[in-house]
C-alpha cells in the first residue's frame, strides 16, 4: 500500500533558488491543505553554477520516505542549458509534465510525449524589475500554470513572505507574468 | 506556530525556546546552518545569548564546560569527526556532572572522507556516560531539544540529541514551534545547587584516589569508584526521569507518549523491524507494503539509546518470531551496537530461552550510501520467515563489488 504522493523534481544550478522555490511551494502546498510535505535536497560536492536538484514530496499523509524521488510526476527546471549536462527527465512517469525556463518553445523539445511547458523566466523576471538571473521566483509561475495543484494567489502571498525584505513585489510580479505566459505543448 | 524549515532550524529553535545562555561551535557539515542560526538570533538581539567562537570542537566543548561549571545553560553542536575530535571532553562533561546539551548531527566518520550521513560518529561515543536520544523528525528534534534541557538538568548527566544529516538537517518539513510562554512554563531557569564562584574558589575534579579518604573537613569523601558508580545509577534514573519529563511535556503541548521507543503496528506483529532516526520512519512504508500482503510486521524506532531502555524493548519485542534490525553503524569485527544490546536485553528479560525471537542485523547507508524503498522492502520480506532467519546474522545491503 503506497501512500498516494505528489513527486517534483528541481533542477537548477548551485545559488539559482532552486531550493527557495521548492520551499516557497511546499509552503503553499501545506497552507493548501496538504499535511504531508518534504522537500529534500540532494547535496554532493558541488560548487555554483553546477547542476544540483531537490525533490519536493507532497500529499495528504505524512512523508517517511525522504530518499530522493527517482519517479518524479513534474520535473521542473531552472535554466533550459541544464538539458545538455543532465538527464533531467530521468524517471519522469508517463503522464507527467517537464516545465522549462527556456525562451525556445515546446515543439523544440521531446520528451517522449510527456506534457511539456515553456516560459522565457530570465527575460520576464527581468520585467517585473528584478535583476538579471533572478528566476526562482519567476519559476514558481510557469509551474503554477502548468500543474494547477495550488492557486496563484496562496503562490504569490507565499513568494512574498520568503522574498520579505529582498524585493518581495517584484517577484511576486515576476511570477505572475511567468503564469500569463507560459505555453503549454501537450503530448506529441 | 506552524512553520516549514529544516531539521537544523527546528534544533536551532529549540535551543532559542530553552534558553541556553551559552553557545559555542565549530562549523562542519552538516551541523553548520544550526549553528549560524544561533549565532544570527543572538546578533540579532532575538536570544540573550553569548556566541563564544571556538578554534577547534574541543574547545567549543572545554568552553561549555566552564560556562556550565559557572552554572549557565550551555549548548554545542557538531557531526562526525568534530564529534571525535571533542572525545576527552566529552568523557570530561559526564564525569563532571554537567547538565549540557549537544545536538549530533549524524554524519558518517573518515577516513575516507565524507560528509554524507550515518551513525557511526554517535554510536562511537556510546560508553562516554551522555545520555543519547534519537530524533525521527523534525517535531521530535525541537521538542527532544525541549526535554533535553530538562533531563540533563534533573539527573546531572549531559545529553546528545542525535538526528540525520541531510535527511532531517537539510530536509524542510512542517512542525510546530511551541509558544515561549509555554516553553517557559516546561523548562524553567536553570538553578544549579553549586556552581563556580571566583568568591568562593574551588578546585573540582582534580585527582582522585581509588580509594575513599576524608575530605579537608574530615568528612569522608567518594574515591573514583563511587563517583563512577553513582554516574551510572543517575544514568538509570534518567530512564523513569524521562518518562515524567515526557508526561509534562504532553500535559503542556499535547505531544508525546513514546519517551523510550515508538512502535508502529507491532501490536500483533510476526516480524518487527528495529531501527534509529530517520530510518525507522522510512520502515514504516514497508511496514504498510508487507501488511499489504498479508505479512504481520511492525517496525519500532529506539529513541532513547543510552540509558539503553532494556527490560522496555525486551518486553515489546518478546512475542514477536523475529526482529530485523536496521544499522547505520557497526562495531567492526562483530555487528550493530544496536543489535548486541538488543540481544543481551531479551537474554536477561525473556526467561524462556525457547521463546525468545530470531535476530537478523542488516548494515546500510554507510557514508550516505542511498537507501531506496524497494531495498529495505527486499531485505525485510526476504526475512519474514524461520528461514529468512537462518544463515549469517549480519548482512550488509547495497554492497556493489
Amino acid at each position: 500500500m503506497e501512500r498516494e504522493c505528489i513527486e517534483i523534481r528541481w533542477h537548477g544550478r548551485g545559488g539559482q533558488g532552486a531550493i527557495t522555490a521548492a520551499k516557497i511551494v511546499a509552503k503553499a502546498m501545506f497552507a493548501a491543505g496538504y499535511t504531508g510535505v518534504a522537500m529534500i535536497p540532494t547535496f554532493g560536492t558541488e560548487r555554483r553554477g553546477a547542476p544540483v536538484f531537490t525533490s519536493l514530496k507532497v500529499s495528504k499523509d505524512k512523508i517517511f520516505d525522504l530518499s530522493p524521488t527517482t519517479r518524479p510526476d513534474i520535473v521542473v527546471v531552472l535554466d533550459y542549458l541544464l538539458l545538455e549536462e543532465v538527464d533531467v527527465a530521468s524517471g519522469l512517469k508517463k503522464d507527467g509534465l517537464i516545465v522549462i525556463n527556456s525562451p525556445r518553445q515546446p515543439a523544440n523539445y521531446s520528451f517522449n510525449g510527456r506534457k511539456i511547458a515553456v516560459a522565457d523566466v530570465t527575460d520576464l523576471s527581468v520585467r517585473a524589475g528584478l535583476p538579471a538571473g533572478v528566476v526562482n521566483s519567476g519559476i514558481i509561475g510557469a509551474f503554477a500554470k502548468a500543474a494547477h495543484f495550488v492557486a496563484m494567489d496562496g503562490l504569490t502571498s507565499a513568494i512574498e513572505e520568503e522574498f520579505s525584505g529582498r524585493r518581495p513585489k517584484e517577484n511576486a510580479r515576476a511570477a505572475l507574468l511567468c503564469y500569463e505566459n507560459t505555453i503549454i505543448g501537450g503530448p506529441r | 506556530m506552524q512553520v516549514i524549515e529544516s531539521g537544523n532550524v527546528a534544533a536551532a529553535l529549540g535551543v532559542k525556546l530553552a534558553r541556553a545562555r551559552v553557545i559555542a561551535a565549530y562549523p562542519i557539515t552538516p551541523q553548520t546552518p544550526l549553528t549560524e542560526k544561533l549565532s544570527e538570533y543572538i546578533e540579532s538581539g532575538e536570544m540573550d545569548a553569548e556566541y563564544i567562537p571556538v578554534e577547534s570542537e574541543h574547545s567549543a566543548l572545554a568552553v561549555c564546560i566552564a560556562a556550565a561549571s559557572t552554572g549557565a545553560r550551555a549548548f554545542t553542536a557538531t557531526s562526525a569527526n568534530g564529534l571525535l575530535y571533542m572525545h576527552e571532553q566529552i568523557h570530561w562533561a559526564a564525569g563532571a556532572r554537567l547538565p549540557l546539551v549537544m545536538c549530533v548531527v549524524n554524519r558518517g566518520v573518515g577516513a575516507p572522507w565524507t560528509v554524507w550521513n550515518d551513525h557511526q560518529d554517535s554510536i562511537s561515543q556510546r560508553d562516554t556516560g551522555w545520555i543519547q536520544l534519537y530524533a525521527n523528525d523534525h517535531q521530535q528534534i525541537i521538542d527532544t531539544v525541549l526535554k533535553a534541557f530538562l533531563l540533563a538538568e534533573e539527573v546531572m548527566v549531559p545529553v546528545m540529541v542525535c538526528y540525520d544529516g541531510y535527511l532531517l538537517s537539510h530536509t524542510y518539513m512542517p512542525f510546530d514551534v511551541p509558544d515561549s510562554s509555554l516553553t517557559d512554563r516546561f523548562l524553567p531557569p536553570y538553578n544549579p545547587a553549586y556552581s563556580l564562584d571566583p568568591k568562593r574558589p574551588a578546585n573540582l575534579n582534580t585527582v582522585t584516589l581509588p580509594d575513599v579518604r576524608p575530605d579537608i573537613r574530615g568528612d569522608m569523601a567518594h574515591g573514583y569508584m563511587e563517583i563512577r558508580y553513582l554516574l551510572h545509577k543517575s544514568m538509570l534514573d534518567a530512564i523513569p526521569a524521562l518518562k515524567k519529563i515526557d508526561e509534562r511535556f504532553a500535559s503542556v503541548f499535547g505531544r508525546g507518549g513514546a519517551p523510550f521507543i515508538e512502535p508502529y503496528l507491532c501490536e500483533d506483529a510476526e516480524y518487527v523491524a528495529v531501527s534509529l532516526g530517520s530510518l525507522s520512519y522510512h520502515l514504516r512504508d514497508v511496514v504498510d507494503m508487507l501488511r499489504g500482503e498479508g505479512i504481520k510486521a511492525g517496525v519500532m524506532s529506539v529513541h532513547l539509546y543510552r540509558p539503553f531502555p532494556a527490560e522496555i524493548i525486551a518486553q515489546a519485542l518478546s512475542s514477536c518470531r523475529g526482529v530485523i534490525i536496521f544499522e547505520k553503524a557497526l562495531s567492526y569485527g562483530y555487528q550493530g551496537a544496536l543489535t548486541s544490546d538488543i540481544k543481551s536485553a531479551l537474554y536477561r528479560h525473556t526467561q524462556d530461552s525457547s521463546a525468545r525471537p530470531s535476530i537478523v542485523n542488516y548494515i546500510l547507508g554507510l557514508g550516505g550510501r542511498e537507501i531506496a524503498t524497494h531495498h529495505l522492502y527486499e531485505a525485510f520480506k526476504s526475512s519474514c520467515s524461520p528461514d529468512g532467519m537462518k544463515g549469517e546474522e549480519t548482512r550488509w545491503i547495497g554492497l556493489k563489488f
